[in-house]
């Protein structure tokens, strides 16, 4: 089976600065694969160069099938990132926001009344602006933007971020059934009692380089 | 690209009308404008009356470069910007739903500080000037709004955006205003002699208002072709 991300001594740029090395990670589909390295490894470089954001100059990097040496953009509308920030608009409601991103994806209103409920976000906060939610809230609408989009690869910086205990328990759950579901997850966290038994994998990225693919 | 752009132009006319900031804040900053223009000329109807097409769209530049500001601000606020790259959406269709809901509230914004003018500087409009009139003030728009929109995505990525916003568009825009004013002068009929009487008619103003069509079109050509590129930079 063709592995949904392969890079191989892939050097990414962030304007002229290399932020990775020469970063080599395999991850096969329905993987959940955690990022974990200090502060500065190069893990939210690794996601942003997988969702094409990021320029890839040197080596090989290729993401479901897209080689983003030649075309990042490509593979932009297949996967879904969370990013430290949310990607919210405070002045629409969780259900408007939810809503927009959805559609820019084709998400029926269906879908996205489904990711709304999957994220306990169908209640009296649907229709609550973004500016008034707590910042475990906003994580959670932020993670339903992703799942309403349905996106074959999912890229997550510290995805447990804000959340309190219930809150994380949730997120595990809507992560497992996206890999369940035939999703592939590839998320960073510095939070390591809490996404290590989430992962199904453990990777280990330090000075811009993947340092210890371990099982 | 159309299906994008009424995507775009919904999500932000929703936000507008969720938040009010045009409607209480930029809009009473333009008529304040137009008000402290009044003050600055003591009210004199002499000095007032030909000037007001020129204070009118300078108020409507000011204005603007608020909207725009604020429009961008809601992308990067919240990282929404890269949310924007990763979606599908036509780079095209996302420039002409931002302008497109940027010059709804344009509109808006003209049609209840052109009654400040006639209000305040006892500018008439006579009723051979008013096709025009809402033929400049459509086009000018247009162009106006192309052009913010451009600008601002370019400076949507910088920590100086509501400094640099004004220094790069105000020189785009000079053409526009310059004939915007003369069209209006005509329509208006603002210019006369010291016997009172219009020197300006309204016909003159027709060349001007061709030519700020061109304009526009121009600066929409440009918004449209080179959004995409920007928006991957900012």
């Amino acid at each position: 089976m063709e592995p949904v991300v392969h890079f191989s001594e892939a050097v990414a740029v962030h304007g002229r600065f290399p932020v990775l090395t020469g970063a080599s990670l395999t991850v096969n589909p329905c993987e959940i694969v955690l990022l974990r390295g200090p502060n500065g490894a190069g893990k939210t470089s690794l996601l942003r160069a997988c969702a094409g954001l990021l320029p890839v100059v040197q080596g090989i990097a290729n993401v479901l099938g897209v080689d983003l040496t030649q075309d990042r953009k490509a593979v932009r509308a297949r996967v879904g990132l969370l990013s430290h920030a949310n990607g919210l608009y405070d002045d629409l409601t969780v259900t408007e926001n939810v809503r927009f991103w959805g559609q820019t994806a084709g998400a029926s209103d269906a879908e996205v009344k489904a990711a709304l409920a999957e994220l306990g976000l169908s209640g009296r906060l649907a229709t609550v602006k973004v500016v008034k939610l707590s910042a475990g809230q906003r994580r959670r609408t932020a993670l339903a933007t992703v799942l309403a989009r349905r996106p074959e690869l999912w890229l997550l910086d510290e995805p447990h971020a804000g959340l309190d205990g219930d809150g994380r328990d949730l997120i595990d759950d809507v992560l497992r059934r996206a890999a369940a579901a035939g999703a592939t997850i590839l998320f960073a966290s510095h939070e390591l009692d809490r996404a290590e038994p989430l992962a199904t994998r453990v990777v280990r990225i330090d000075a811009g380089r993947v340092v210890q693919p371990t099982c | 690209m159309l299906r994008t752009a009424r995507l775009i132009a919904a999500k932000d006319l929703r936000l507008e009308l969720n938040s009010r900031v045009t409607a209480f804040q930029v809009l009473p900053f333009a008529v304040l404008l137009v008000v402290l223009f009044a003050f600055a000329f003591d009210a004199d109807a002499k000095v007032l009356i030909p000037a007001a097409p020129g204070l009118f769209w300078i108020a409507v530049l000011l204005s603007l470069f608020l909207a725009v500001g604020r429009m961008f601000m809601t992308e990067t606020a919240d990282g929404a910007l890269d949310a924007l790259r990763l979606s599908s959406l036509d780079p095209a269709g996302i420039f002409l739903g931002k302008a497109v809901a940027l010059l709804l509230e344009l509109l808006l914004l003209e049609v209840v500080l052109l009654a400040g003018v006639l209000v305040l500087y006892d500018v008439s409009v006579p009723a051979s000037g008013v096709v025009l009139l809402v033929t400049t003030a459509f086009a000018t728009s247009v162009g106006l709004v192309a052009t913010g929109t451009l600008y601002g995505v370019l400076s949507a990525g910088t920590t100086v955006r509501e400094t640099l916003l004004p220094l790069l568009i105000g020189p785009v825009v000079a053409p526009l205003l310059i004939g915007a004013s003369r069209a209006f002068e005509a329509a208006l009929g603002t210019r006369r002699g010291l016997d009172g009487s219009v020197v300006v008619k309204v016909s003159e103003g027709w060349p001007w208002a061709g030519l700020l069509t061109v304009f526009a079109l121009v600066y929409v050509a440009a918004g449209l072709l080179a959004f995409g590129a920007l928006l991957e930079d900012a």
